[in-house]
């Protein structure tokens, strides 16, 4: 609850610091899309015709379709990772109360 | 008319479906069959009652009117699901370890399980929703009209009230069915969510269905699709920003904070893992769900002008003679609506029955009934009731509202009122310094502005509020226009109401939190909440039967030890006649198991820990204080027992003290008796060799034979006086010795004992200052000469100087009389003048004969008389002080 007087190693092993930027990743996936929704508003006055519905709508169902892609391979990444967290984790409980035998 | 029969036989035909379709859903998880209940896809599709019958007809007619603006309202939550690490996760887990039933209960349990913040929320929530359920009726009453309008017998009006209030029967009791099966709100409701998931494929299919025909079947492509979108009045890419923005922001936190979607996005998980999938799979469907609407805008506005845009899904396809179309396409608005309608009763109910009724009928009837079965009853009933209530209302507002208005209308502005729980919530939920008064403050001020500026003027002016007050603002005050606050002026009236309340609830919410104190429980919730991931590593569910008894047994084993708790539930299951490990969780087993593990840790924290397991109960405050209370208890008697085991080691020091003193003491004994036995054997030996020869030898001179008796003689008398010491010695040391007090002046007590000791005769010479030796001794006298003989005879004995010389000073110093002899000899090596007192001690080669009692008698002998005789190291020989005390008046004479 207080602040950790331990904040944790400087160095961790590949797979932990892979996975902590797999975890920066999704956080930014977000804030990327805010960004890239939030673009087409400067569309509006920089052209003499104007942006055509058609067009706007193609920009943004490729924008829909790519943050899809991009959260699913982001989870898939997350989902392994954490499945073998949890598979290691479980050899452990197993192997414990084994081991009080 | 035949269309419209055909539709009400289908849609009969369809609720049937779904009544089976939850049925057997329901059935298969009691029987904890059918894990595919369980998987992340129907998950996600659960999520998909965010698109209602607002998206399903809506969409279409706000893209009509708006052109591509309606997006927003599903790039909002796309971007909360990709963004799931940041807020879902969080939210999910608390809500999984907290044992959350609404959002009402999770902002209220965050804020210290504050009933009046729950009550407030509950009443936002209902006022906000009755609207859209209305708007649900509305949208099944227009489209079945649209079907009636297209039949054959075109004069005969449908009863829209009638068909609402069918629809509305239909639903609750849907709900009633299926939603309040189980009291435990946490407990999934399989039935509806699957019955939901499978809506969510039928609303899909059949937009996308919709969508193709019109693409393919009456645009003739996607590039004359496009073409036709860029002839018509909505080719412009013409949004406002501010609109955009708003509406953005405002369906991401309304997907976040609405009541339906906080009950199937968290309350209905099974496990946080589903999220992963709902991360990327939801937005894909939202992406689906909009990808025909500006296509069927653009061609409904092209072949339909005049007719309402909200409609266009179900009336294209009728105008173009598709009934079989239609009819899927009503399905799929049919299935928005009722979806919708059902999950947001089993929310809103769960929160008025949990939050108002019960707090009031335990009121009552006075908390009485908590201790009989009853309660369970009277809630179950409450919250049917309140489902019934929920429909009801929605369904008076549809009534009396008459339905108006374009439906995007009343989406957003339910949208704008949900989204006042977003500070409080996200506040809660990162911020330990949120406090109860905070979000009291922030919640009454940000539905207050929604209120004022958004919810009363939504009527229309002139309806709730006057004229009046909508051009001049209230009292006449200019800047309190309901749609021009502040002098805001010109602003979209939505994207205004949205941010002055969102403006002044956030800062509300901060500035009281910042200024208010929180009550411990607040303190203690909010350490849960804010840090959920320290507090709960398990991220599985505790669902099934055998699944909940596993963690059982993995807890109990922690607790018990893994050979006796296996041991344990093995028996149980024996009981129950099933083999193996795991018996199922009845009552009867789990109260025993909580017995058992009471043992370990004390009823409250076992009680706790099975109801974690088994969800029968969270943990309450009152378990935590009853938790303390036992570790009190356990503190305080490991403190007694540190006391009772420093007092026995204190005695154990003691004794082990004593041993040694008395293993000492034997050690001495055993020492003294050999010295003894040595030294009265050598006397006896002589003795009886000089006796031998007397006896013995014959013609033996009468010269020898006296010197040979006189020998006996000598070695008789040491052999007395060595027995008189040890008898001496061992009277005084007894304390048997009785004191015989004389008086008389110290010089003639020296003169005694010097004259005794053999007086100035021989090599010795004794120096005395007599001058001093005035003074008056009242003592026993006769032990005191013994001593001073003692040294004088020591002196004698052992001065080893050529001419021995004792040296005998004497004076007072305060009430202590000093009497030192010193001789010339070469005194005492330091190492010895310890053990020079003790029995038998004789140092260096003696050259006479003496016991080594003299000093041990002397100290004795000092000891009783009060005073000591001490070796005086430092002087130029061996140096002995005798120490007595005198009274101050003898001394005087």
């Amino acid at each position: 609850m207080s602040i950790d007087p331990n904040p944790g190693p400087v160095f961790v092993e590949r797979r932990a610091y892979r996975r902590r930027r797999l975890v920066d990743a999704a956080r930014l996936l977000p804030i990327l899309g805010v960004t890239l929704v939030c673009l087409p508003l400067l569309w509006t006055g920089e052209r003499d015709a104007p942006t055509s519905t058609t067009y706007a709508m193609i920009y943004f169902f490729s924008l829909w379709l790519a943050l899809v892609i991009g959260a699913a391979l982001l989870s898939r990444r997350l989902k392994s990772e954490a499945k073998s967290d949890t598979a290691d984790a479980g050899a452990d409980a197993v192997g414990g109360p084994a081991g009080d035998k | 008319m035949a269309t419209l029969n055909i539709l009400v036989l289908v849609c009969l035909s369809y609720v049937v479906l779904l009544f089976v379709v939850a049925f057997a859903a329901d059935r298969a998880a009691l029987r904890g069959r059918g894990k595919w209940l369980r998987s992340p896809i129907i998950y996600t599709l659960s999520l998909s009652i965010y698109c209602t019958a607002w998206t399903f007809y809506g969409a279409v007619g706000f893209a009509a009117r708006s052109g591509l603006e309606f997006v927003t309202i599903y790039l909002g939550p796309t971007l909360v699901m990709i963004g799931w690490w940041w807020a879902l996760r969080k939210m999910v887990r608390v809500g999984r370890s907290q044992r959350i039933t609404s959002i009402a209960d999770l902002i209220s349990s965050r804020f210290g399980k504050s009933n009046t913040l729950a009550v407030f929320v509950t009443l936002l929530a209902v006022i906000g929703t009755t609207p859209y359920i209305a708007l649900q009726l509305q949208s099944v009453t227009l489209s079945f009209a649209a079907f009636a309008e297209t039949g054959p017998d075109v004069g005969e009006a449908i009863n829209r009230e009638v068909t609402a209030f069918w629809l509305a029967l239909g639903l609750a009791l849907f709900t009633i069915l299926f939603g309040t099966r189980n009291l435990d709100a946490n407990e999934r409701h399989h039935g509806v969510v699957m019955a939901i998931a499978l809506e969510a494929v039928v609303k899909l299919f059949a937009l996308l269905a919709v969508g193709v025909f019109v693409v393919w079947g009456l645009s003739g492509g996607v590039s004359e699709t496009l073409a036709r979108i860029d002839a018509s009045n909505i080719a412009r890419w013409d949004v406002s920003a501010s609109r955009w923005v708003g509406l953005t922001a405002l369906s991401a936190a309304a997907f976040l904070c609405l009541p339906r979607m906080f009950q199937v996005m968290v309350v209905e998980n099974e496990d946080e893992d589903h999220l992963r999938t709902a991360a990327w799979a939801f937005p894909a469907y939202l992406m689906l769900m909009s990808l025909f609407v500006v296509p069927i805008a653009v061609v409904g506005l092209d072949l339909l002008e005049g007719t309402n845009p909200d409609l266009f899904v179900l009336s294209l396809p009728l105008s173009q003679g598709q009934d079989g179309l239609a009819i899927l396409s009503f399905l799929g608005g049919f299935s928005s609506a009722t979806s919708m309608v059902i999950v947001a009763a089993i929310a809103l109910s769960t929160m008025v029955s949990n939050h108002i009724v019960m707090p009031i009928w335990l009121n009552m009837t006075g908390g009485n009934a908590v201790m009989s079965g009853d309660v369970r009853q009277v809630a179950l009933l409450a919250r049917r009731l309140s489902i019934a209530g929920v429909v009801l209302l929605g369904y008076l507002y549809f009534r009396i509202s008459g339905g108006g208005t374009a439906l995007a209308k009343i989406g957003l502005v339910s949208f704008a009122g949900v989204a006042q729980f977003l500070p409080a919530l996200l506040g809660g939920l990162f911020w330990r310094g949120a406090t109860r008064a905070g979000a009291m403050a922030g919640l009454v001020i940000g539905s207050l502005v929604w209120l004022y500026s958004l919810f009363l003027p939504s009527f229309g002016t002139g309806t709730i509020l006057s004229d009046a007050i909508m051009h001049d603002g209230l009292w006449g005050l200019s800047w309190l226009r309901p749609q021009a606050l502040f002098g805001s002026e010109g602003m979209d009236p939505l994207v205004h109401a949205v941010m002055w309340s969102m403006l002044l609830n956030t800062a509300g919410f901060i500035t009281v939190s910042l200024l208010s104190f929180p009550k411990p429980i607040e303190r203690l919730q909010g350490a849960q909440f804010v840090n959920v991931y320290d507090h709960s590593p398990t991220t599985g569910g505790w669902t099934g039967g055998l699944a909940q008894t596993e963690d059982l047994l993995i807890m109990a084993q922690r607790i018990m030890g893994s050979t006796q708790a296996q041991a344990f539930f093995a028996s149980a299951a024996g009981r129950q006649g099933i083999g193996g490990y795991l018996p199922e969780p009845s009552p009867d087993f789990l109260q025993s198991l909580e017995r058992e593990l009471s043992g370990s840790v004390g009823a409250a924290a076992a009680h706790a820990m099975v109801g974690q397991i088994v969800g029968g109960a969270s943990v309450s405050v009152e378990d935590l204080m009853a938790v303390a209370d036992e570790t009190a208890q356990i503190m305080e008697y490991s403190s007694k027992l540190e006391a009772k085991s420093t007092e026995l080691t204190r005695t154990a020091r003691q004794l082990r003290e004593a041993n040694e003193k008395l293993t000492q003491l034997s050690r001495q004994k055993d020492a003294f008796l050999s010295q003894v036995s040595h030294e009265l054997r050598t006397p006896m030996t002589s003795i009886r060799a000089f006796s031998e020869i007397l006896r013995d030898a014959d013609g033996l001179q009468a010269e020898e034979a006296g010197k040979y008796a006189s020998v006996i003689h000598d070695e008789a008398i040491r052999l007395t006086r060595l027995l008189d010491d040890l008898l001496d010695l061992s009277v005084l040391e007894n304390g048997q010795v009785s004191l015989n007090v004389q008086t008389g002046t110290l010089g003639d007590l020296l003169d005694r004992a010097e004259a005794a000791a053999g007086g100035n005769s021989g090599e010795l010479e004794v120096r005395r200052q007599r001058g001093d030796e005035g003074i008056m001794l009242s003592t026993d006298l006769d032990r005191l000469a013994q001593v001073f003989i003692n040294l004088i005879a020591n002196a004698r004995k052992y001065c080893d100087a050529k001419t021995p010389v004792l040296t005998i000073e004497s004076r007072l110093s305060g009430e202590m009389l000093l009497v030192d002899f010193i001789d010339n000899g070469t005194g005492i090596p330091t190492d010895k003048q310890t053990v020079i007192f003790e029995k038998f001690s004789r140092i260096g080669d003696t050259k006479a004969g003496g016991a080594g009692l003299g000093l041990a008698i002397c100290r004795e002998i000092m000891g009783r008389l009060g005073g000591r005789v001490t070796y005086l190291p430092g002087q130029s020989g061996a140096a002995f002080r005798v120490s007595l005390p005198v009274e101050q008046r003898v001394a005087a004479q």
